[in-house]
């Protein structure tokens, strides 16, 4: 579980690059890419080290308003916690 | 014809010279005889058209591509393009302070080969004397926050060191480890019956691999690669012809895959000849096998043609004689008995020579 306090940047081996042909952003790691959607961009851009969990929360809401606050702590711990298991994120203390 | 597909990939080898020989190495045997290479400016020239035709990665591989002096100025192009790069090497010859350059300059990741756990068995396998050298190079990759990969080639002298393999990534803290099962062609294909397994090693490699991708989940990515002679169906070589990857060989030749130009009655462009956008869509040996149109029985029919694409043209062409095969290593094929024979041969214990990975004429005297 990714405390409240956590801050989630991405792995030294992850880069998230912004696609031209698409219009969306990839997430670059060694011999793979993840196509993002939208949410899954907006979140991974505010994953920088200093935001904690708590606070892209807060962020994402604000972006996202017509979804309750529980709904969209959900989807970023969901989908943080599955780039955890991946290798793709770090937590810091 | 339709339109080309959106190449994601560029695999850049940037030389053939090496200073390993190793006995399964993927480059052509005949690797003496080719043209001049690449220079800078080229290669450089080929990175802006890649990444406008949509590649975001770069392998940077070989041969070994330190042994180019000018990778600075190759990685440095690649960061400002934002493309994702990628150094293929054995870390000979290196020296920290290189390393540290390539760090500065913006290199994304550093992918070590080990040949074996043991330090006998992986200087036997390059033909020379490299492991100390590489574990260092490993260490300095992780103290300079480098990302590491390490890739770890598996046959049968090495096969049962699995679980020593993945130890010894763990000491280095690697980020993935890739245990790749040989495959079969170049230098593998002339040395196969001295490497190809007993299919029982390979079930016992692969459980421990399995039990370290769960206990180390999150930490370390755990790829374990079954040789497709030992699959049911093959894999999607190359994720289909001339579809996500482009591979530009160390004399500019633009082919789908690395041993591409060893398939005889090709036609392949080289990238001196001109943008590689219409290269890549309209090359004839690049369009020889896209699509399914040149699929054979059973391919054509078969469910699994948009998944695997017919398996390897090269292994086709290796083993049948015919590029345009179903790959023998897939259950349906006609040829099938050509895989189940080797590994038929594989369950006997002979003891095979080596065949080492020297230009013609170069090598030391047996």
């Amino acid at each position: 579980m990714i405390p409240a306090t956590g801050k989630p940047a991405l792995a030294s081996k992850a880069r998230l690059r912004f696609d031209r042909l698409s219009g969306g952003y990839m997430l670059l790691y060694p011999e793979r890419g993840l196509a993002l959607n939208a949410t899954a961009a907006s979140i991974l851009k505010l994953c920088d080290g200093d935001r904690t969990l708590e606070t892209i929360v807060g962020e994402l809401h604000q972006e996202y308003a017509d979804r309750s606050d529980d709904d969209v702590r959900h989807e970023v711990v969901d989908f943080l916690e599955e780039l955890l298991k991946r290798g793709l994120l770090r937590v810091l203390g | 014809m339709t339109a080309a597909p959106r190449p994601y990939t560029l695999v850049a080898e940037l030389t053939y010279a090496c200073p390993l020989h190793c006995v399964y190495c993927s480059n052509p045997l005949d690797l003496a005889r080719h043209g001049a290479t690449l220079d800078t400016a080229s290669w450089n020239r080929v990175l802006r058209e890649a990444e406008a035709l949509g590649v975001m990665q770069v392998n940077l591989t070989g041969g070994e591509p330190l042994l180019r002096d000018d990778l600075e100025e190759i990685v440095e192009e690649a960061r400002r393009l934002d493309l994702y790069t990628n150094l293929i090497t054995s870390g000979i010859p290196l020296e920290r302070e290189r390393l540290a350059r390539l760090r500065a300059l913006g290199l994304s990741n550093v992918q070590v080969s080990i040949q074996d756990s043991r330090p006998a068995g992986a200087d036997r396998i390059a033909g020379t004397e490299a492991f100390h050298q590489k574990l260092a190079v490993a260490r300095w990759v992780k103290e300079l926050g480098f990302p590491l990969t390490l890739n770890t080639v598996l046959h049968r002298e090495n096969l049962d060191h699995v679980g020593e393999v993945i130890a010894l990534a763990e000491e280095l803290h690697a980020d993935r480890l890739e245990l790749a099962n040989t495959q079969y062609l170049g230098w593998a294909l002339a040395n196969r019956r001295a490497l190809i397994p007993p299919r029982a090693l390979i079930e016992e490699a692969r459980k421990v691999a399995a039990a370290a991708r769960t206990r180390l989940e999150g930490r370390m990515e755990v790829v374990f690669v079954v040789p497709d002679y030992f699959t049911e169906f093959p894999p999607s070589c190359m994720d289909g012809w001339g579809r996500r990857f482009l591979v530009v060989t160390p004399d500019g030749l633009l082919l789908p895959c690395l041993l591409a130009h060893t398939l005889p009655g090709l036609t392949f462009a080289n990238v001196r000849e001109g943008p590689l956008a219409e290269l890549w869509s309209d090359s004839p040996g690049m369009n020889a096998f896209r699509g399914e149109e040149w699929m054979p029985d059973p391919c054509r029919t078969c469910d699994k043609r948009t998944v695997d694409f017919g398996g390897c043209r090269c292994q086709a062409f290796h083993l049948t004689g015919n590029a345009a095969a179903t790959d023998p290593a897939c259950s349906l094929s006609p040829h099938h008995g050509l895989v189940e024979d080797a590994r038929d041969e594989a369950s006997g214990s002979k003891l095979v020579p080596f065949r080492y990975r020297w230009p013609r004429g170069a090598g030391p005297r047996s």
